[in-house]
């Protein structure tokens, strides 16, 4: 049996991974990949859930999550496609329109 | 035995994730991804959730990867160009920042848990039933409405990537799709996009 | 409540009027306008007559009726209700300005003929009676204070009607201007009283007066010195008298209204209202008859050497209401009163007069290029020959009844020299009238080729109003003859407000402490009073028709005299060179520095610094993703820091 705190612990190293790969990266789409990243660091988190506490419900949750996981990827990158033909460049920092 | 399994794909898995953060190249990164993935899919299965852990291969590492992918390569890119005072400083910000959020979720698990109750095998089996089956009689029973919800937002999104990827100008509705309807949690097809 | 219910009704009237011609004034044209203006007064008179008659059924010593609207202010120690109180006085005072109002208010449908913004005329007219009627009815100093106000304030907008024109604009501000200063008085008065007597309410203060004022005590003789300013500043008496002549600006039938017969007597009905405060103040009573006879002499030489017919009437009004104040200083209220209401009649009408003139002449108002109009305007002639004869204190005609009792109320106080000065005066004051008189009606005809074309009489509107008021500047002194046992009617009708005064003196009013003065003696002083009369008429007679030579003369003679009397005494320079520049350059100077420096700056400053602030905060708004990631995550970890915490 795999201690419930282990698997806590790599749900939430894999979040931070997630987390300094939104910060540190200019790449947008490497950013959306962190993003993947942090959503499955949940699921983890729900499925060792499900798994210590004996309930299903866990694993319906991630089942949900990945559906929507799977929508927002395909309209986020087909955001990021409308941006490119626009800017001609898929780096976040050199996109500023909404400057203040 | 399970232990030293889960170890190692742990393993693998941050030190593949680290490496998806790390490297230049997107493609490289989203490769890596996928391996990141296959490596979380065995630890759903040494977690005795095989069914999430096939979905997570069929649909994160065979659809979603494989959309990324596409698009990287459609839009051509190349080694990302790291360099620059103000990229620097924001990377080590967000290192910084990273490092931060890790050490706070380590403290905050450190005094909180405890290894937590082992679990009654026998309960998982004397159902008779594998995961798949149990999964299937929770989602159509009490997880219904929101199973159908989840099939109309795969709708919109699918109207609202055509949508947006066909771009501003109207003048040119010959442009290619880019975005080709996401499989659903059903069938791992990808329909090449169609010309609009 | 027995009495006079409905009271509100009296000032109410006119206010509603007020309001329908704002509503909708643009759709009853000129004719609905004067109707309607004209029927509220009317109406309120009607009223105002029915509520006389409810009070002279009441016995006399209960003849107090008091109606409170609504409860006002209830602050701390103060309690104020809108209430009005209908005594004889208020109701000698609610009948003159309503009935002389309301012939006023049909006259001037004839006059403002030709005028295009007749509704804002209306409005603003029908504005002043609410405001009046309020002032003469209020129970209270605050109600009071609140109709003082309005009046000023409507006099300001009547003179100045025709903004267009500057001197016009000038008028009115220099009038509400010299008001101010008046009302400052009046407030400071007002908040004396209150603090020493806790209450604003009449009935009450003069009931605790004599308990609270140390009587001749300074705090008494302050109060009442600072509402007597008040009464200067609204009843054009020395020092404030600068602003009446210039109100004549305005058009004639307020000149009529306002400047003559009703609100530059609301000092004197103060006054009267207040006589129990006075009578505390001795001191206060003999500045008041001071001034009084002052003012009633100055003006009255002035108006020897005017030449513009209604500059004359200003300055006798200016006289006359000194004559008011003087009466109620040597004590004989009544005669103040009488004087009042009789003076409405004959001053009205002589402004009234004066407009049909003016109207006949094509707006002409010189008296050197008048003459020879009575046989031209036989009607206008002769009312204002009437009005003229009741002035000059001809009896049998008004003004003799209630001069002769004032003049013979300040002999019988002791107070010699007020009297003689009164009576110089009457002569000055005879004379004057008839010099314009004679000068605007008879001798030969110094008109213009234009205005001869032009000359006729008025019309009906215009005419009717003049004969009502020449019948009661004939008839309105009978009611108060002389030598009458136990008092004349008027005074018997005025007793029961001023039995209360210490000492009433002469021999028409109340109970009077100093002896009455023997039968001989008063028929000596009517002598007296009537013949000082004939000789100021007999020398303008023979000045301006028999020899007119002499005027030219006689100017060319006292030619230094004459032209102080023409400059007015050059008071207004004077005012303007020691209180309007300075105030004018301090304010000037203020405004240099407090107000572009100091305020100006730090509105601008709060500008700044908020455009300051806001660059700063702009730095956020870097509009990459990137950033705001950043602070996000900054933003989560602190959130963890708090559960974090032990």
């Amino acid at each position: 049996m795999i201690p419930l705190s282990w698997l806590l612990l790599l749900s939430a190293v894999l979040f931070c991974i997630g987390v300094i790969g939104v910060l540190v990266r200019r790449n947008a789409i490497v950013i959306f990949m962190s993003i993947e990243l942090m959503l499955n660091a949940a699921n983890l988190a729900f499925v060792a859930f499900a798994r210590h506490l004996n309930s299903l419900d866990g694993q319906v949750f991630v089942f949900f999550v990945m559906t929507v996981a799977a929508a927002e990827v395909a309209v986020g990158l087909a955001i990021i496609v409308n941006l490119f033909r626009l800017r001609e460049t898929v780096f976040v920092d050199e996109i500023n329109l909404l400057k203040g | 035995m399970i232990t030293v399994l889960f170890v190692a794909f742990a393993a693998i898995l941050v030190v593949s994730s680290l490496l998806v953060i790390l490297h230049r190249s997107p493609v490289t990164s989203a490769l890596f991804l996928v391996l990141a993935f296959c490596s979380l899919a065995a630890i759903y299965l040494l977690l005795h959730a095989e069914f999430i852990g096939l979905v997570q291969v069929v649909v994160y590492a065979g659809a979603i990867m494989v959309l990324f992918l596409f698009v990287i390569m459609y839009l051509n890119l190349g080694q990302d160009v790291e360099s620059g005072a103000t990229v620097v400083l924001r990377r080590g910000l967000g290192w910084l920042l990273g490092a931060a959020l890790v050490a706070e979720g380590a403290l905050l698990l450190a005094g909180r848990l405890a290894p937590g109750p082992a679990a009654p095998p026998a309960l998982a089996a004397a159902a008779g039933a594998g995961n798949t089956q149990q999964i299937g009689l929770l989602l159509y029973s009490r997880y219904l409405f929101p199973f159908e919800i989840t099939s109309i937002i795969l709708l919109v999104a699918m109207i609202g990537v055509i949508v947006i990827a066909r771009g501003l100008r109207e003048a040119a509705p010959a442009e290619p799709a880019a975005a080709s309807a996401p499989a659903g949690a059903a069938a791992p097809d990808d329909a090449p996009g169609e010309d609009a | 409540m027995n009495g006079a219910p409905l009271l509100w009704l009296v000032p109410a009237l006119p206010l509603a009027a007020v309001l329908l011609n704002l509503l909708l004034g643009d759709r009853l044209g000129r004719r609905g306008v004067g109707w309607l203006a004209c029927g509220a007064v009317g109406l309120s008179f009607l009223w105002s007559a029915l509520s006389a008659l409810r009070l002279a059924a009441l016995p006399g010593a209960e003849r107090a009726i008091v109606e409170s609207a609504y409860a006002w202010m209830r602050v701390g120690d103060l309690s104020v209700d809108v209430s009005f109180l209908l005594d004889p006085l208020s109701a000698v005072m609610i009948l003159v300005v309503t009935g002389v109002g309301f012939l006023i208010h049909v006259y001037s449908t004839g006059y403002m003929a030709h005028e295009p913004d007749v509704r804002r005329f209306f409005l603003y007219l029908n504005l002043f009676m609410f405001a009046m009627l309020t002032l003469v009815l209020a129970d209270n100093f605050l109600l009071m204070f609140v109709g003082w106000e309005g009046v000023g304030l409507c006099s300001y907008l009547l003179i100045g009607f025709w903004y267009a024109r500057p001197a016009a604009a000038a008028a009115g501000k220099k009038a509400f201007i010299v008001n101010r200063i008046g009302d400052f008085g009046f407030l400071l008065g007002m908040f004396l009283l209150f603090a020493w007597g806790g209450t604003l309410q009449f009935g009450r203060l003069f009931e605790i007066a004599p308990h609270v004022f140390e009587p001749g005590g300074a705090v008494i003789t302050l109060a009442t010195l600072l509402l007597f300013l008040g009464a200067t500043g609204k009843s054009a008496q020395l020092p404030l008298h600068v602003w009446l002549p210039d109100a004549m600006e305005g058009p004639t039938p307020v000149s009529a209204l306002i400047h003559a017969a009703t609100m530059v007597t609301a000092g004197v009905y103060m006054v009267a209202r207040t006589h129990v405060l006075f009578q505390l103040a001795p001191v206060s009573l003999e500045v008041v008859a001071w001034v009084g006879a002052a003012t009633a002499l100055f003006a009255a030489t002035i108006g020897l050497a005017q030449n513009d017919i209604k500059r004359v009437l200003a300055y006798s009004t200016v006289s006359q209401l000194g004559y008011m104040f003087m009466a109620c200083g040597v004590g004989a209220f009544t005669a103040g009163i009488f004087h009042l209401m009789t003076h409405a009649f004959f001053k009205a009408l002589l402004f009234l007069g004066a407009g049909s003139v003016i109207h006949a002449m094509s707006d002409e108002q010189d008296l050197r290029r008048m003459g020879g109009l009575a046989a031209r305007l036989p009607w206008t002639h002769g009312t204002m020959l009437m009005a003229t004869l009741a002035i000059a204190g001809i009896p049998p005609f008004a003004g003799f009844f209630s001069k002769d009792e004032i003049l013979a109320s300040a002999f019988a106080s002791g107070h010699a020299v007020i009297w003689i000065m009164g009576l110089a005066g009457a002569v000055l004051t005879a004379f004057y009238m008839f010099r314009l008189y004679l000068l605007t009606f008879r001798g030969r005809s110094r008109l213009t080729p234009e205005a001869e074309q032009h000359l006729h009489e008025s019309p009906p509107a215009m005419i009717v109003p003049l004969f009502v008021l020449a019948v009661l500047s004939v008839v309105g002194g009978l009611a108060g003859p002389p030598l009458v046992e136990g008092g004349h009617p008027f005074a018997r009708w005025l007793a029961p407000v001023f039995a209360s005064g210490v000492h009433e003196a002469g021999h028409g009013g109340g109970h009077a402490a100093a002896p009455a003065i023997p039968v001989a003696t008063e028929w000596m002083l009517i002598g007296l009073s009537v013949l000082v009369a004939a000789a100021g008429i007999a020398f303008a007679f023979r000045a301006y028709l028999w020899n007119p030579e002499t005027a030219t003369r006689l100017r060319e003679r006292l030619g230094g005299v004459h032209r102080a009397l023409l400059n007015k005494y050059w008071v207004d320079e004077l005012y303007e060179w020691t209180v309007v520049r300075p105030v004018y350059h301090t304010a000037r100077a203020f405004w240099r520095f407090w107000d572009t420096k100091v305020v100006d700056g730090i509105v601008n400053g709060v500008g700044v610094t908020m455009e300051g602030v806001s660059a700063v905060l702009r730095l956020f708004q870097t509009g990459f993703v990137g950033t705001y990631a950043l602070l996000f995550t900054l933003g989560v970890i602190a959130l963890f820091l708090h559960f974090l915490r032990p």
